[in-house]
């Protein structure tokens, strides 16, 4: 399969995104904001189709969208981001509006396919170069805020009294949820990006890894996920979205599975 | 007796001071919880902080870490004004739910190793020499390979602890770090953290529902009531008189098999419950 270009990039495009998703989405399962996460890239949804009616590229609007809406959240602070309620509106709303563009759109049967359940055989290698510079970004974005966004995450007031600034982690970290969440819709669609944020980190948070192996172990397993999702869809020709889901709901059952046999 | 608020010099000018509040008042979502308070506590001091629910024992210390500044009024920490982020004060935050339990107590203390510094969670060689050594003090090195969720809330006490070892504090403010412990670990806990204040010359402000645990180990007791506080010895303010006075209501101080009760006269309610477990719940 790798004789194909488009399966080459595919492959690549798939690199890229894990290797952010998996650590994004490790300290977002630890700080239980996966709802947030999730909220984004509904928000990103309406992004990029208003950035479709515009005849700009879906990405920079989902980018843009999530972007907006992870700054805005964190500047919200607990007020919004611990509210179920106040995050499932804002969700809907942007997801109405989406559907508000979709229906201004023409061809919006395939785009809007594409958006929800993602569309990674059709990433063209132009793309391939803005997702390496959001991944680079966004790496290096959690390679500097990693140290005190854990010690927040685990003891916030502890971690504010010797003068960790709460509100400015939460407003950087939201942002680069979003830009995770833009990265992984190309793959997994703004519905699925659970599968390759959530899953593969909350797998592997119930292994009881130090946090740096935890944050490595998971941009793997979220690479072998997403890498599995793809030549899975090659050999059966069902859409990687469907074998990413599965395998990253498989994972995490397994890996509970077995440590209940463990511990019984 | 040293009424908190007029003799702010009555210690022994020989040491110098750890803590010094000048007429203090600090608010907490726009009401007055403490109300011109005045006091200075010499370096190397062990004082237990009492008083209800509510008096003001968190809102003093976050005040004292410089997270909630005072309507009006200064306050110095080794004679420097409070700030935020000052090493020399390490703090023991009030229990709260765990977040993070998967870890081992060994990656769960190390967290706060110069946890405010940008870049990831690599520690280096002397770092985990001083996270093993804050473990060793605390005598939590058996501890350091469990999963902290595993552990009881006595052993997750002294993880904390030897958190707050971390930066060589030269004072510790210790929110009630005996809440939901039983009697004799609480007794065994006051002990551990006054030998260590002792090793290391360390200003100890430790909050507490009960005053039992503590008697005998302090220099000071503070005692926070009605917005107000009064700092002396424990012979000084466990009295009916002093704590009459500073409640402005009768109150009774019983000492009965060795062990006091502070009880509110009339309704008979103790203000200090022996068993505090339940009643941890913060703001
Ligand atoms: N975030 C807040 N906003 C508004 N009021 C607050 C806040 N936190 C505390 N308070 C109020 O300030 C007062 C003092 O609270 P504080 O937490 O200092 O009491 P405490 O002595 O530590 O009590 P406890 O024994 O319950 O921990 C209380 O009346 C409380 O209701
Ligand atoms: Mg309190």
């Amino acid at each position: 399969m790798l004789e194909y270009d488009f399966m080459r990039t595919a492959f690549l495009a798939a690199l890229l995104v894990a290797l952010v998703c998996g650590p994004v989405g490790w300290f977002l399962v630890l700080r239980g904001q996966t709802f947030a996460s999730h909220a984004l890239s509904h928000v990103g949804f309406a992004g990029a189709t208003g950035a479709l009616m515009f005849g700009l590229s879906p990405l920079t609007g989902l980018a843009g969208g999530a972007l907006g809406a992870g700054i805005l959240m964190g500047l919200a602070g607990e007020r919004v981001a611990g509210r179920d309620v106040m995050i499932g509106l804002v969700l809907s709303v942007a997801m109405g509006v989406g559907a508000l563009f979709l229906h201004l759109l023409t061809r919006s049967a395939s785009a809007a396919t594409a958006l929800l359940f993602g569309d990674i055989l059709g990433i063209s290698p132009g793309m391939l170069g803005w997702l390496a510079a959001l991944s680079a970004g966004c790496l290096l974005g959690l390679a500097v805020l990693a140290r005190p966004l854990l010690f927040a995450t685990l003891q916030p007031e502890m971690a504010e009294a010797r003068g960790v600034r709460l509100q400015v982690l939460d407003v950087l970290f939201l942002a680069l949820v979003a830009i995770a969440t833009a990265e992984c819709a190309q793959i997994t669609g703004v519905l699925l990006v659970f599968t390759l944020m959530v899953a593969p980190a909350a797998t592997v948070l119930r292994l009881s890894l130090p946090p740096l192996g935890g944050l490595a172990a998971a941009a793997g397993l979220a690479l072998a996920e997403a890498w599995g999702g793809l030549i899975l869809s090659w050999e059966t020709d069902y859409p990687t979205s469907f074998w990413i889901a599965l395998l990253g709901g498989a994972g995490f059952m397994l890996v509970g599975l077995v440590q209940r046999a463990r511990g019984a | 007796m040293t009424r908190a608020g007029h003799e702010p010099h009555g210690m022994t000018p020989a040491v110098p001071e750890s803590i010094r509040l000048q007429d203090v008042t600090l608010a907490r979502g726009g009401r007055v919880v403490l109300s011109q308070i005045s006091l200075a506590i010499p370096q190397g001091s062990f004082v237990g902080v009492l008083g209800a629910n509510g008096a003001g024992k968190t809102t003093l210390f976050h005040a004292l870490l410089g997270l909630e500044p005072p309507v009006r009024g200064g306050m110095w920490v080794n004679g420097q004004p409070v700030r935020r982020g000052n090493s020399a004060v390490g703090y023991m935050p009030q229990m709260r739910k765990l977040v993070g339990g998967q870890f081992s107590g060994w990656s769960m203390v190390a967290t706060a190793l110069h946890g405010q510094r940008w870049g990831l969670p690599w520690y280096g060689r002397a770092g985990r020499a001083a996270v093993d050594a804050a473990l060793a003090a605390v005598d939590a090195q058996a501890l350091a390979q469990r999963p902290v969720a595993t552990l009881s809330g006595g052993e997750r006490q002294r993880l904390l602890l030897a958190q707050t070892l971390l930066d060589d504090p030269s004072v510790l403010l210790l929110d009630e770090p005996l809440a939901s412990l039983d009697p004799a670990r609480m007794r065994e806990t006051v002990e551990r953290i006054h030998a260590l204040a002792q090793a290391r010359r360390m200003t100890v402000l430790m909050s507490a529902h009960d005053i039992n645990p503590l008697l005998g180990v302090m220099d000071h007791v503070l005692y926070l009531a009605r917005g107000r506080a009064l700092l002396g010895t424990e012979e000084e303010v466990i009295t009916t008189d002093a704590l009459t006075a500073l409640y402005g209501a009768p109150v009774d101080v019983v000492r009965a098999g060795g062990r006091v009760f502070v009880v509110a006269e009339g309704g008979g309610s103790a203000l200090h419950m022996q068993d505090c477990g339940g009643c941890s719940a913060h703001a």
